[in-house]
């Protein structure tokens, strides 16, 4: 029994060190690839890194990736949070529809609804604007399953038609209901939601490939075939920021860390024909 | 409609002077989402699915769908179909795997939490970002390519196949393993020491607690989570599309090459029919993994 046990242990051991290695090595590799000299002995440096600011093209999609970030978040919460509160309230028949539709996204695979896609969006670019940033419009639904998941466990967190009935009996408008009862009470959610939502349109690639708008990441794509280091350094730099911002969520939620994965696996929300 | 029907007879009969008024106004509320999620995501899918069914000239028929005959369509789909089973099934094992170390380690340990939230953030991981970390690692002059070389092992003793199906499959893994552990923990959870325990009591031994209890308690859950890990990898397109340059061998990238109207060759029609196709491939796996899943949940309960 002694012996099974520890050939056991020796087992996981093994087990964990060959996970850790498929894991951690790849990251590894693209920090040893992006601090190479150019020639065979040449010493390490951080050229690559340094000179990531230096590619208008490169800089220029980190802004609009950055804007698409912000515009995409403001959006996601003001399209989703009074509608969820407005049918937790008014229209519980709709919930199922809603949070169907909010989940819808995840069965549906990007490079599905990218086809549907280019026609509005030939329209749009015809009719209204062909501005990178119209790109936020489409990221929105992207990040609904997500923002949906995060606010709807902050809503049930808190007895919302209690709070309202209050507020209103005592002459509060239904902004002043929104912006001063509900947000505070939820900010958590909120805040996961929008963390999310960055994470999301930060590491977003489809649907701006296929629409030809060079986000952040079309940007890394074309780089890396002319100066690969450069690609690779902002690749990394992205993923930390990325990282970065997961772990706040963990540490600003005192929860255990939400995870996209999460949200697109729980089998109660997955009964659709459905994800990515 | 049956639902706001009654809903509507009840208020009529109950407050007969407000009740028509009130129904409406309310459902006012919704009408932005709903509006929004129409356009961007109801309309699209709806542009794919009928689209298919219409050629080039407007009318109404089969012609586009009739091109999901053509060789090179058969063969990207043969190809999508076989690099998601394969991938589905390597990561389902390894997944399990870690599943399982994590599972008989400590419910609180720091590895358990580590691993469950690194498994979070690496299940979404994908895309550019991830295939430039496998071209660092094991591409042309890779890290580990050039270390193994240097040690007089070559890894690619034939092509470079990471830039192909061979590579797609190891690169899947690295978020189709995470996303394992993330679905098959729970059912894991689920086991019960006092189960073992009875076994050995009636003079089982290891073989037959997992052939005949452990086994057949989670078959449905591995295979499940399977179904998940196969419609993961039959939809991802970015990860593929920044490893793969030319040609399209997988039907994402097929479905990307006919709508970039830079390429030159873009056939709107002929896209939808693909997407069709994958819809109704996912669609197919994803109610057969909720159907398992539901079966899985009523003894983890």
């Amino acid at each position: 029994m002694k012996a099974g046990r520890a050939r056991f242990q020796v087992f996981r051991a093994v087990m964990l060190v060959l996970f850790g290695a498929f894991f951690l090595v790849p990251i590894g590799a693209m920090f040893e690839f992006s601090t190479r000299g150019t020639g065979i002995a040449a010493p390490r440096t951080w050229a690559a890194w340094t000179s990531i600011l230096t590619y208008p093209d490169l800089t220029n999609a980190i802004v609009a990736s950055l804007e698409l970030c912000v515009i995409t978040s403001i959006l996601m919460v003001i399209l989703l949070l009074p509608t969820m509160v407005w049918v937790r309230l008014r229209l519980p028949r709709l919930r199922g529809v809603i949070e169907f539709i909010c989940l819808l996204p995840l069965t549906i695979p990007a490079i599905v609804l990218i086809v549907g896609l280019v026609p509005i969006y030939y329209f749009m670019a015809l009719n209204i604007s062909d501005n990178i940033l119209t790109l936020s419009l489409a990221y929105v639904i992207l990040v609904l399953p997500y923002a949906y998941r995060s606010m709807d466990v902050g809503l049930a967190a808190i007895d919302v038609k209690t709070l309202t009935e209050a507020a209103r009996s005592l002459g509060a408008s239904w902004p002043t209901v929104m912006a001063r009862i509900i947000v505070p009470n939820i900010r958590v959610a909120i805040l996961n939601a929008l963390l999310l939502s960055v994470a999301l349109v930060l590491g977003e690639f489809t649907f701006a490939n296929l629409l030809s708008y060079v986000n952040l990441q079309v940007a890394i794509a074309q780089l890396g075939r002319a100066n690969a280091g450069v690609s690779i350094s902002t690749a990394v730099a992205s993923l930390l920021f990325a990282f970065v911002l997961l772990m706040v969520i963990s540490f600003v939620g005192r929860r255990r860390p939400p995870s996209l994965a999460a949200a697109a696996t729980d089998p109660q929300y997955l009964t659709s024909g459905q994800r990515t | 409609m049956t639902a706001a029907g009654n809903a509507a007879a009840v208020i009529d009969a109950g407050r007969p002077l407000q009740g028509g008024r009130r129904l409406p106004l309310t459902w006012l509320g919704a009408v932005p989402f709903l509006a929004y999620v129409g356009l961007f995501l109801l309309l699209p899918t709806v542009i794919v699915v009928a689209g298919a069914f219409v050629d080039k000239n407007g009318s109404v028929n089969l012609s586009e769908l009739q091109t999901l005959n053509q060789p090179y369509v058969v063969k990207a789909y043969m190809s999508s179909v076989l690099l998601s089973v394969e991938s589905a099934l390597i990561g389902a094992v390894a997944g399990a795997l870690l599943a399982y170390v994590i599972a008989t380690g400590n419910p609180q340990g720091l590895l358990r939490r580590t691993v469950t939230s690194a498994a979070g953030v690496l299940a979404q991981f994908g895309g550019v970002t991830l295939a430039f970390a496998f071209i660092a690692t094991i591409g042309g002059a890779g890290f580990l390519r050039v270390f193994l070389l240097d040690h007089g092992i070559d890894i690619y003793p034939g092509n470079i196949w990471l830039y192909d199906l061979p590579g797609l499959i190891v690169v899947y893994l690295y978020f189709q393993i995470p996303l394992m552990v993330l679905v098959f923990l729970p059912a894991l959870d689920g086991i019960r020491p006092q189960w073992r325990e009875a076994t050995e009591s009636l003079g089982g031994n290891a073989w037959h607690y997992w052939r005949y209890v452990a086994g057949p308690l989670l078959a449905p859950a591995f295979l499940g989570a399977t179904l998940l890990l196969f419609a993961n990898s039959f939809s991802a397109y970015a990860t593929a599309a920044a490893l793969i340059n030319q040609g399209n061998p997988i039907v994402p990238l097929a479905i990307g090459n006919l709508i970039q109207s830079e390429v030159g060759l873009s056939d709107p029609g002929q896209a939808k029919a693909l997407a069709l196709g994958m819809i109704v491939i996912v669609a197919v796996v994803m109610i057969s993994y909720s159907v398992l899943q539901r079966r899985t949940a009523r003894w983890l309960q």
